[in-house]
């Protein structure tokens, strides 16, 4: 385990994340939070857990932020966007970004070119173990955690599902019920007379 | 050491700000420095328990974002904001 490299990462971590939770803006809070979930797969990588920080650049970094991204790209669709997209264009909102990526960059392959010193060093935890004890011991966990993903599965196509026709259903409602409200007694009338009748 | 200020950050950050988004970014650090934690404990006793861990807290990450986005985007087309305290009526 290097330790330079690690404190590196570590600050590197805790201002991205100070600034995640500073920032105005969606989109440039979420290239904070990016940066702060590499910075701690670099964290992982110099404890000697490189599975894992793989998977944490792959899963976190990749697909949930994806997942932020799209929802807060769909929050704010409409004119503002384009006008938002010319904006993080600009150096201000992508260099503070690419200098604390730069240096992350430099930090790994630093370590890799360490190479076989520093995973000695540290006692190396290989894929093979995880694997072995995850379906070893942890196997009821394992099938849990699948039991998990399929409910959010579910549970999100269910909630993304009823979110297109209900906006529509719900617009129609309000201005029927306005349309009501102009016109109250001769559309009440209307509308008390029984089903059946012409 | 680390994982506890990043803890902290991400309270701070959940009590803070009022955006849904940003809570579920929150929730997303606070998740993330559990993990840390776990991966440290297993680096520092050298077994594999704590990626065992950390793998878990993944999957119950991604699926806690997925139906929370979902929630927060229905939210949303209901209530045309994503101030949580505007979500704060409960008629039942």
């Amino acid at each position: 385990m290097n330790v330079i490299a690690f404190y590196i990462a570590a600050a590197i971590a805790i201002v991205t994340t100070l600034l995640v939770i500073t920032r105005k803006n969606a989109v440039q809070a979420l290239l904070y939070l990016a940066l702060s979930l590499i910075s701690v797969a670099v964290v992982f990588f110099d404890l000697g857990a490189p599975f894992v920080a793989a998977l944490e650049v792959i899963i976190y970094a990749g697909s949930i932020i994806v997942l932020f991204i799209f929802v807060v790209m769909m929050l704010n669709l409409g004119k503002r966007a384009t006008l938002a997209e010319g904006r993080l264009l600009q150096p201000r909102m992508w260099i503070g970004p690419t200098i604390f990526a730069a240096i992350l960059i430099g930090e790994v392959a630093y370590l890799l070119a360490r190479g076989n010193a520093t995973a000695a060093a540290a006692h190396l935890v290989s894929p093979k173990e995880v694997g072995m004890a995850l379906y070893g011991p942890y196997l009821i966990g394992v099938e849990l955690s699948s039991f998990l993903l399929m409910s959010a599965l579910v549970g999100a196509y269910h909630l993304g599902w009823h979110k297109q026709p209900k906006p529509e259903t719900e617009d129609v409602g309000r201005e029927y019920s306005t349309r009501i409200d102009a016109g109250r007694d001769t559309v009440r009338a209307g509308s008390s007379r029984p089903a059946g009748a012409p | 050491m680390l994982a506890g200020i990043l803890f902290a950050l991400g309270v701070a950050g959940l009590l803070v700000r009022r955006n849904l988004v940003f809570i579920l970014m929150s929730i997303e650090i606070m998740l993330n420095a559990a993990g840390l934690a776990f991966v440290t404990a297993g680096a520092r006793w050298a077994q594999a328990d704590g990626q065992v861990m950390f793998i878990f807290i993944l999957a119950m990450a991604a699926s806690e974002v997925s139906v929370g986005l979902a929630l927060v985007l229905q939210l949303y087309h209901q209530n045309r904001s994503l101030d949580a305290d505007e979500a704060s009526e409960m008629r039942g």
